[in-house]
């Protein structure tokens, strides 16, 4: 058990030897490769008190919203079209061409739309997710147990108790994957879009910033923040969804 | 002892109070008649098993008179109301996938009375007194997937039961469960019976069981299912493991099986 638990250390550390060797051996430009301590000395300074502390919080509020956004349209919507696979099919080809589309693709239709602001950040991010969730929804709700719908059916449930008592519960599990997704997109497309338009703060521009200054540690540190955030939302779906989806599966 | 030796269906039937009536019952599946004019009265408070060669529709009758399959034609009527007035029970087979695992099993058995309105309190009192009267010793305060799966169905069966149904039907109940809780089980079943007195519908693919836990045999024919048989067995209750071995027992099995061995070589 206890090596289990030590095992992951062993990756990071082979990561870091492996780049003090290439430091050392000049495999690269040192400008482009600090060593690792200057990154991770950047990474603290900037996190404790710096701008990218600032910065990763807006990435944050921004990552959060557009996933909520997501969630408010796209767990409903799911529900009614999983709860009638006709209507889904009928909606499926539209759902999966956007869901295919990169989202990036739509940052200039709703700049002109939305224009230069948070705004568009938040809103490109939330239709990618929004349709990431929405799929995963409708195929929780059409995977529900048969027997569950049945028993409902039998004990006396109408349809719509049946769709809130059974239905969406039958769904949570797949919903949470779709949550997790959604969050892991929306976090890709909001640092694409912090970088590009008009962005004076946010994780993709301090990254972003830091090439054009040709500040390497600093690039690096913001490129671990940015990776840290992602790891840290997907686990925290994960906890959240252990609490509340206890049943899954058994 | 009254056994219906004689092969002509529904000897048993005339002489019992009908609950359930079914007249002119039609169902197909694609090509396959499973029931064609298809005619047969349930026994008031009594225990009907029912049993037939594999895929004659012992379910999808059950699920027919249950509303969970509608039926192509015909008419079911539970002394004289339709299904829409009468409470219902239904125990499925899985229980697994039968339960709400997001839901304790108090809860679980809570729910339809939930369904009907009930106060929070009464839905409470009304599970008390059931797990009373069948002394159950689950903690109910447990969520589905800790308890064992005979314990599991004996919730769904106290589900079935705590709404007080007028007919309680199980599909192949203890089929998913091992030997030995399957003997506990049926007895489990045979003092529920026994205390309440409820109409009940088994479907069973286990004669032993069948003929053990009823006051009615119905076997059926291979599709179309016409009635083969309606057998009594007016053996005295509580039955345990000595009346398997019963002269009368073996007697009413061995004619059950002759019924539905001589439908499976019609084919």
């Amino acid at each position: 058990m206890k090596r289990n638990v030590l095992l992951p250390i062993y990756g990071v550390v082979g990561l870091i030897a492996v780049w003090y060797l290439a430091v050392w051996v000049r495999l690269v430009d040192p400008v482009l490769l600090p060593p690792p301590e200057k990154a991770f000395a950047a990474l603290v300074k900037g996190m404790a008190g710096g701008k990218l502390g600032q910065d990763f919080l807006r990435t944050v509020e921004r990552t959060l919203y557009a996933t909520a956004i997501a969630g408010v349209i796209a767990i409903p919507l799911g529900l009614v079209l999983g709860a009638n696979e006709r209507l889904y099919r009928s909606v499926e080809f539209v759902i999966d061409f956007f869901r295919s589309t990169p989202a990036s693709a739509m940052f200039p239709l709703f700049l002109v739309i939305f224009g230069v602001g948070d705004k568009t950040k938040v809103l490109v991010a939330a239709f990618g997710a929004a349709l990431v969730i929405l799929f995963n929804v409708a195929y929780g709700v059409m995977n529900a147990r048969k027997t569950r719908l049945l028993a409902a059916k039998v004990m006396g449930a109408s349809r719509l108790r049946v769709l809130t008592d059974v239905m969406l519960l039958e769904s949570l599990p797949q919903t949470f994957v779709g949550l997790r997704n959604g969050v892991s997109l929306a976090l890709v497309i909001v640092v694409v879009a912090e970088m590009f338009i008009g962005s004076i703060d946010g994780l993709g521009h301090r990254v972003f910033e830091a090439q054009q200054l040709f500040d390497m540690p600093d690039m690096y540190a913001a490129i671990f923040a940015a990776g840290a955030l992602g790891y840290g939302l997907n686990l925290a779906f994960l906890l959240v969804e252990k609490r509340f989806v206890h049943w899954a599966g058994r | 002892m009254a056994v219906a030796l004689d092969p002509a269906a529904g000897a048993a039937a005339a002489i019992d109070a009908p609950h359930i009536t079914i007249r002119g019952l039609a169902k197909r599946f694609g090509e396959a008649v499973v029931y064609d004019r298809f005619d047969l009265d349930l026994a008031r408070g009594k225990f009907t098993s029912v049993f037939g060669p594999n895929g004659c529709g012992k379910s999808t009758l059950i699920n027919m008179i249950a509303g969970l399959v509608p039926p192509d034609a015909g008419e079911i009527l539970f002394g004289g109301k339709h299904l829409a007035e009468t409470k219902i029970g239904y125990v499925f087979q899985n229980y697994r996938e039968a339960l709400f695992p997001w839901l304790r099993s108090i809860d679980n058995i809570e729910y339809p009375l939930k369904l009907a309105q009930l106060a929070k309190a009464d839905r409470r009192a009304k599970v008390e007194r059931l797990v009373a009267q069948l002394g159950v010793k689950i903690d109910l305060s447990r969520y589905p997937y800790e308890l064992s799966g005979g314990q599991q169905q004996l919730v769904s069966i106290m589900r079935a039961l705590v709404v007080e149904p007028e007919v309680l039907f199980l599909d192949e109940p203890f089929s998913a469960l091992d030997y030995e809780m399957t003997l506990f089980m049926r007895d489990q079943l045979q003092a529920v019976f026994d205390e309440t007195r409820t109409t009940t519908i088994l479907v069973s693919h286990d004669l032993e069981e069948a003929v053990y836990l009823a006051d009615r045999v119905l076997l059926l024919s291979r599709r179309p299912a016409r009635v083969a048989d309606l057998v009594a067995v007016d053996l005295p209750r509580p039955r345990d493991a000595h009346a398997l071995s019963d002269p009368d027992f073996v007697r009413i099995k061995g004619h059950c099986l002759e019924v539905f061995q001589r439908e499976v070589r019609k084919a």
